[in-house]
């Protein structure tokens, strides 16, 4: 079991603090690198499962005509595929990693709440337990996409409180997470960790935790509105009692919006900690990135009704909403402007953490391009709803964030382990990743513009070569990830010792503690001479 | 995306086009930056970090300034369409649609012609699972119906869109005007296809809406304002006729 190599890989601590051993090691855990290995294997997991989802999608999406699956059971894949990636893969990654570098970078023995930490980790497993199962009741799973619309989401069979219940699981855990993480940083950095010298992986933490806080409980009354609509008599989103099915979207998108940004922020950290490390050259205008990550997570609370420009908005809506949103390629764009100037007058090598990290430069811009396209109002009524808007967040999402987790993986893999992955199937990985993803998703694009909507298991014979196209994307892509487990396994039996400090240009408090990690590192604090040298300016 | 057949579906395609070769041009700089940077400063061909180069306000500047010029040049012709779009006055003919799961129903309010579109049987037939049916042999397939929605040319058609069961959207690409249709809700768009444009132009249901959200397709039939009076009235004509109560073959005399 993963968990056994994990216990094996820490090694025999010279001074074997308390460790304990065995199945409470990880059930009781309370240590931060323990938790934070739980939510990354957890994470995979769920991708695994989340990529399984997508292939049945794209196999009956080969070709036209209906070949496999019923068109119910589709529409389940398509909204289970969406929950389990958001809830199951790439929010529990970003905890993972914040788990396991965030005391690290600044200089604290662990998170501050050690036990509600475990609390956290622990009820995603269970919630993700019954959302799998509701494949197997009466019903089938959800089936009315991952934004829950009423009135199509009611008319959920058994499935539906199970649903529900999940996610004010998964909720709680956020949540929970995010109180962590920011009474960590606030409290515990180490005496001369001022803020403006944190980790810029740190400081997307910080923002993202306080998006985390602010918007959860907003889904949660949104599913709750939905749960008493469906059990208890209530009409919030029923017309003939008076209630608005529009105003679900409004709240769930209020939630929704600043969620994908909850996505993204931490992939900004990393790439902003990988570029500096691989370009042997600082971050360019290190506050100005602080600032510009602030003003993204600022600028997402008033753009949520971009989902929305077609219920019927008035024209005053429909203008603030689309003024609104094209601002915020303003400072992504400033943050893409200096990712690009780290790399000018660098001094570059490509290990694979850095070829992650430049995919997501590339192909994170082109989703950016797509995200302004859909920005434009008029131009939004041909794109709603298409495969239009499909193309763009994979790509921000895909290469966006998934890729940088990896990268962050590649990263931080030696420091955690204490050895070094095999960096020619590494680079495998990367280029059968990088290849593919296009292939899946670079056509989706041309789908959207010639007229195919969105969640359709079947389509009409003239959307047949981009799909097909598409699809053989999808399974070299699905394919390709199954090379990721095993390169990590394979470090972890059997890599090469890595050194303290794993990457020349690599800057941080984390590189300054010994290889093979201690379990408990910072139990005293780092002297400002340390954090001079490790710190970010 | 085509230019389409009304004023709207033009100035839609004009934007999408605009704002596509802005996004190129800007890709084709940064990543023109990022790829010379690539080449030219790698380690491996001794290439020494500047670490100095941390700042440049006057870059800076110039790279938040340009950006938000652009997207002020953008958003100025994106408003003026919008506003027109919005403007809903002077229709010369209303239709109110609804969805259902899963067709659409049509009421020609002042014509008093009404009926329900689904999809064309041959399609759903072939679409069924593991039908073996080669959807390449059926004409338009997945975007045929019985009886399309009829409408004049060169004239301002409103469409009042709602739904009698869950959220459905409507949407014929050619016309660049989509809308969805909530149950509760009328809600209002309108498109005048040029005169010249005669003609069947497709489109689908854009909002997932249960189990054939993927079947419900919408065929217009643009006609000259002279056929489509035709049409209206000898459809509505035959409807009437069709629901007429019964009456005797004779009236039997009084007395």
């Amino acid at each position: 079991m993963a968990h056994d190599t994990h216990a094996t890989a820490h090694g025999h601590d010279a001074h074997d603090d308390h460790k304990p051993h065995g199945w409470r090691r990880w059930v009781l855990a309370t240590n931060h690198k323990d938790i934070g290995t739980m939510y990354l294997v957890f994470a995979g997991t769920m991708f695994f499962i989340g990529g399984i989802m997508a292939m049945v999608i794209r196999a009956e999406l080969f070709k036209p005509g209906l070949q496999f699956v019923d068109p119910m059971f589709f529409n389940s894949m398509t909204t289970m595929h969406a929950l389990f990636m958001i809830f199951g893969a790439v929010m529990p990654a970003w905890t993972g990693l914040a788990n396991w570098q965030i005391p690290l970078q600044i200089g604290a023995p662990d998170m501050a709440l050690p036990r509600l930490n475990n609390f956290s980790f622990w009820i995603l497993p269970f919630a993700f337990t019954i959302l799998l199962a509701t494949l197997f009741v009466p019903g089938g799973g959800p089936a009315g996409g991952w934004t829950l619309y009423p009135p199509l989401v009611l008319q959920t069979g058994d499935a539906f409180p199970m649903v529900i219940f999940a996610i004010h699981l998964m909720g709680v855990s956020s949540i929970l997470g995010a109180v962590n993480v920011i009474v960590t940083i606030m409290n515990m950095r180490a005496p001369g960790m001022s803020l403006l010298r944190m980790p810029l992986f740190v400081w997307s933490w910080l923002i993202t935790a306080y998006l985390l806080i602010a918007v959860m409980p907003v889904l949660a009354g949104a599913v709750t509105m939905l749960l008493t609509d469906h059990f208890f008599g209530t009409t919030f989103f029923t017309a003939a009692g008076g209630g608005d099915p529009v105003m679900f979207q409004h709240i769930f998108w209020f939630f929704g919006h600043p969620e994908v940004y909850i996505l993204i922020l931490p992939a900004f950290g990393v790439v902003s900690e990988i570029i500096p490390a691989f370009a042997r050259k600082p971050i360019f205008g290190y506050e100005a990135m602080v600032y510009a990550i602030a003003s993204i997570a600022f600028l997402s609370f008033i753009v949520w009704a971009h989902h929305m420009f077609t219920v019927g908005m008035p024209l005053a809506g429909q203008l603030f909403f689309m003024l609104s949103t094209m601002l915020i390629a303003i400072p992504t764009g400033v943050k893409v402007f200096n990712w690009t100037a780290t790399m000018w007058k660098g001094s570059m090598s490509f290990e694979t953490p850095m070829l992650f990290a430049l995919a997501f430069l590339f192909l994170f811009t082109i989703g950016g391009f797509s995200g302004l396209m859909l920005a434009i109002v008029p131009a939004d009524f041909q794109y709603h709803d298409t495969y239009f808007v499909v193309a763009h967040f994979h790509y921000v999402l895909v290469p966006g964030a998934v890729f940088s987790i990896l990268a962050a993986v590649y990263y931080w893999l030696p420091k955690w382990t204490s050895r070094m992955y095999d960096e020619t199937l590494a680079k495998w990985h990367f280029w059968l990743s990088a290849i593919f993803v296009n292939i899946l998703f670079f056509p989706q694009h041309f789908l959207g513009l010639a007229g195919m909507p969105r969640r359709i298991p079947d389509y009409a014979t003239q959307f047949t070569d981009w799909n097909m196209i598409s699809s053989i994307g999808a399974f070299g892509f699905g394919l390709s990830q199954i090379l990721f487990p095993i390169i990590v396994i394979k470090c972890i039996r059997s890599g090469a010792p890595a050194p303290a400090k794993a990457w020349e240009g690599a800057h941080g408090l984390e590189w300054e503690l010994p290889s093979p990690l201690p379990y408990h590192t910072w139990e005293t604090p780092p002297s400002p001479e340390v954090i001079a040298r490790g710190a970010e300016h | 995306m085509t230019r389409g057949v009304t004023q709207i579906s033009r100035e839609i395609y004009d934007l999408h086009m605009l704002i596509l070769w802005v996004c190129v041009v800007i890709g084709v700089v940064v990543f023109g930056v990022m790829i010379w940077s690539i080449i030219k400063f790698r380690k491996s061909q001794g290439a020494v970090a500047d670490t100095t180069l941390v700042h440049n306000t006057k870059v800076e500047i110039i790279w938040t300034a340009i950006p938000i010029a652009i997207l002020v040049a953008m958003a100025v012709p994106a408003a003026k369409t919008l506003v027109q779009i919005e403007d809903t006055r002077n229709t010369e003919l209303t239709i109110k649609v609804t969805g259902y799961q899963w067709g659409w129903q049509y009421d020609y309010l002042e014509g008093g012609v009404s009926f329900f579109s689904r999809l064309d049987r041959e399609s759903d037939a072939a679409r069924q699972l593991a039908s073996g049916a080669d959807p390449y042999k059926i004409e338009h397939y997945l975007l045929n119906v019985d009886k399309p929605l009829v409408v004049p040319a060169d004239t301002k058609v409103r469409l009042l869109v709602t739904a009698a069961d869950v959220i459905h959207s409507w949407w014929v690409p050619a016309f660049g005007m989509k809308k969805d249709a909530i149950p509760g809700y009328v809600n209002e768009m309108w498109f005048k296809v040029d005169a010249d444009k005669a003609g069947l132009y497709r489109g689908q249901c854009v909002e997932l809406c249960g189990r054939d959200h993927g079947f419900m397709p919408i065929v217009v039939d643009v006609r000259s304002k002279e056929d489509f009076e035709a049409w209206q009235k000898s459809t509505a004509e035959a409807q009437k006729q069709a629901a007429a109560p019964q009456q005797p073959a004779t009236v039997p005399a009084a007395g």
